[in-house]
């Protein structure tokens, strides 16, 4: 019984903010001015252009996600193997952006590729915002910790007597990363670490207004548009079935990040 | 280790902070802060939430009216007049003033009185001015006139678009000839089709970070309002300001109280303390927009009064006109709005 009444604060708050709001959004998608209609809905759900933005909107988050593993792993892995005052340095190097303001640190890249690096370089009235690669490099800078650190958690606890067995029995260092460290230890990092970066990158809606000057828009940019800017009624209707079809590619991307999360626990073979 | 990192950093923030105080300090000039009327004003107390434009007030006269009434200002900023509507009409805004727009105050005072405000009896004037181009002379070499040079290839991604819905239409409806309170569902499909195809053209859409970007020479051409457009001349030289010759729109923002206010008394204070002619005048010299305030102009930078971005002639003016509230037929609008911006993420 105890026990039960330790989780109910958490209850409370999940009916508060997590179950209440989806409910909301439900309601604004089907009542418009408080008559019950799927007309706008539906409107919504058949405008070809609508798809198109959420289909940049995942190709433009997948990319994100790559990029950051890409980068992300390497930098897990020789972290994870440096000595550990080192890498505990290191890594608060890594975080110490993180304590910044998100919309801030947006903000900072904004002045960067507006104005000090084109200075730089000498492109007296050149500038680097408003291109697809700006966004991507500013969505990747403002990720990329979300991907470390789950892979550099995951390597760390890597039991390294496993390695010298490997070597042992006689693989070089590539065989043994191939066989044992990323089938080992790296996929409960690498799908965590991909779920943390391809959610938030598929509803990004400040760095593509910021840095692609409100010209690279996505689907974050289009839902915001329905409940700010437009004030007409069913606007929340628009807004709201737009919100919902994004929380069903959020739902969808976990489920099959835990599949694979599952399946490595039960011991099969992913790689 | 951390700990001393964190503190080296910490050390850092502070030393930023300091330098920043100081160059501060220098850059500050005495102006005149002293009542016009010699008004008393009574330790009102309590708190004033405020939602206006953003930098459309000197921060000198939100503390000056701190100290004199006791009342502790919260100062919201908003981008857009369709924000701030949203806003307001949440039942539980915390707003006791804002700063809407002519064609705003009318759809809102249509549902009181189903007139204009006649008399001002709801809602008093608190800058005005125009929309029009700002343009870059050494980048643009021809004679600036038309709306039609925003369509120019020759100045491809070098042209900011102004990011509402209302300002963006009527750009493209004037140049088209039309009425920028078109309610043509024919007229505003082609304005829309015009800016659909304006998009490969454009350095971006923007509303205050146009200025900074014209200012350092990022853009060529500026669709912009006139205050910004004076700030950004007295930053860069080679700006200039124009309305175009199919006409521009000419606007007005008036201080209202929403009826759910909470401290009604303070924001009637407020309103008296920016209408007072000398504060008024500090105001309108510090944000560059057009004071409505008689005694505010007598009293201004000469210079300023004078210019003809801040005080259009008769003949200019002519062939501007006020936004209108469209009642339903918004409704066109936002969704031309709409199939706009979804075919910029295409």
């Amino acid at each position: 019984m105890k026990r039960k009444f330790f989780a109910y604060p958490y209850i409370v708050w999940m009916i508060l903010f997590i179950v209440a709001p989806m409910l909301f959004i439900l309601y604004y998608a089907v009542n418009v001015g408080g008559e019950w209609t799927i007309t706008k809905a539906w409107a919504t759900l058949s405008d070809a252009g609508k798809w198109h933005i959420l289909w940049t909107s995942v190709v433009m988050a997948f990319k994100t996600t790559l990029i950051c593993l890409l980068l992300g792993y390497p930098i897990a892995y020789i972290l994870s193997n440096m000595n550990k005052t080192v890498a505990g340095f290191l890594s608060v190097l890594f975080f110490v952006p993180m304590w910044m303001n998100f919309v801030l640190r947006t903000y900072a890249w904004q002045a960067i590729l507006e104005y000090f690096l084109p200075n730089l370089l000498g492109m007296k009235d050149g500038t680097l915002t408003g291109t697809e690669a700006a966004v991507l490099m500013v969505l990747v800078y403002n990720f990329l910790p979300f991907m470390i650190m789950p892979l550099y958690n995951t390597l760390a606890k890597l039991d390294k007597s496993l390695l010298e067995a490997a070597r042992d029995l006689g693989a070089n260092s590539f065989l043994t990363f191939v066989r044992v460290v990323l089938p080992l230890s790296s996929v409960p990092g690498i799908v965590s670490g991909i779920t943390m970066v391809f959610i938030p990158a598929i509803t990004a809606f400040t760095v593509p207004a910021l840095i692609g000057n409100g010209k690279y828009y996505l689907y974050g940019n289009e839902i915001e548009l329905a409940f700010k800017t437009l004030s007409g009624q069913g606007d929340y209707a628009i807004g709201s079935t737009l919100s919902i079809i994004l929380l069903i590619c959020v739902v969808v991307s976990t489920v099959i990040m835990n599949y694979f999360d599952k399946d490595q626990k039960q011991g099969g073979q992913m790689w | 280790m951390k700990k001393w990192l964190a503190l080296l950093l910490c050390a850092l923030l502070v030393l930023s902070c300091v330098a920043c105080k100081k160059q501060d300090a220098a850059e500050e000039e005495e102006a005149d802060y002293s009542f016009a009327d010699g008004d008393q004003y009574d330790k009102i107390g309590g708190e004033l939430n405020v939602l206006n434009w953003g930098e459309y007030i000197d921060p000198e006269l939100i503390s000056l009216f701190e100290q004199e009434t006791g009342v502790k200002v919260n100062y919201t900023e908003m981008t857009s007049n369709e924000e701030m509507l949203i806003k307001l009409r949440s039942a539980d805004n915390p707003y006791d003033m804002c700063f809407p727009s002519d064609y705003i105050i009318e759809k809102l005072m249509y549902e009181v009185t189903n007139t204009f405000d006649p008399g001002n009896k709801y809602s008093l004037p608190y800058m005005w001015g125009t929309v029009g181009i700002l343009y870059n002379t050494k980048m643009v070499d021809e004679e600036v006139d038309s709306w039609d040079i925003l369509w120019n290839e020759k100045y491809a991604e070098k042209i900011w678009q102004y990011d509402s819905v209302r300002d963006a239409l009527a750009v493209s409806l004037l140049r088209l000839g039309y009425d920028m309170n078109s309610t043509n569902p024919d007229e505003i499909d082609q304005a829309k089709e015009e800016l659909i195809k304006q998009i490969p053209l454009l350095k971006g859409l923007g509303t205050d970070n146009i200025r900074a970007s014209m200012i350092n020479n990022k853009a060529a051409l500026a669709v912009i309002y006139a205050g910004d457009a004076i700030l950004c001349m007295e930053e860069n030289e080679d700006l200039a300001y124009v309305i175009p010759k199919e006409g521009s729109n000419v606007w007005f923002d008036n201080v209202v109280i929403p009826k759910t206010a909470k401290n009604v008394d303070a924001a009637l204070a407020f309103i008296n303390f920016l209408n007072d002619a000398n504060l008024a005048a500090r105001n309108t010299e510090f944000i560059y927009y057009s004071t409505p305030n008689q005694g505010a102009m007598d009293r201004m930078d000469e210079e300023l009064a004078a210019n003809e971005t801040f005080n259009p002639s008769d003949e200019t003016l002519a062939r501007c006109g006020v936004y209108h509230d469209l009642g339903t037929d918004i409704e066109l609008y936002n969704s031309a709005w709409e199939e706009f911006k979804t075919a910029m993420g295409k």
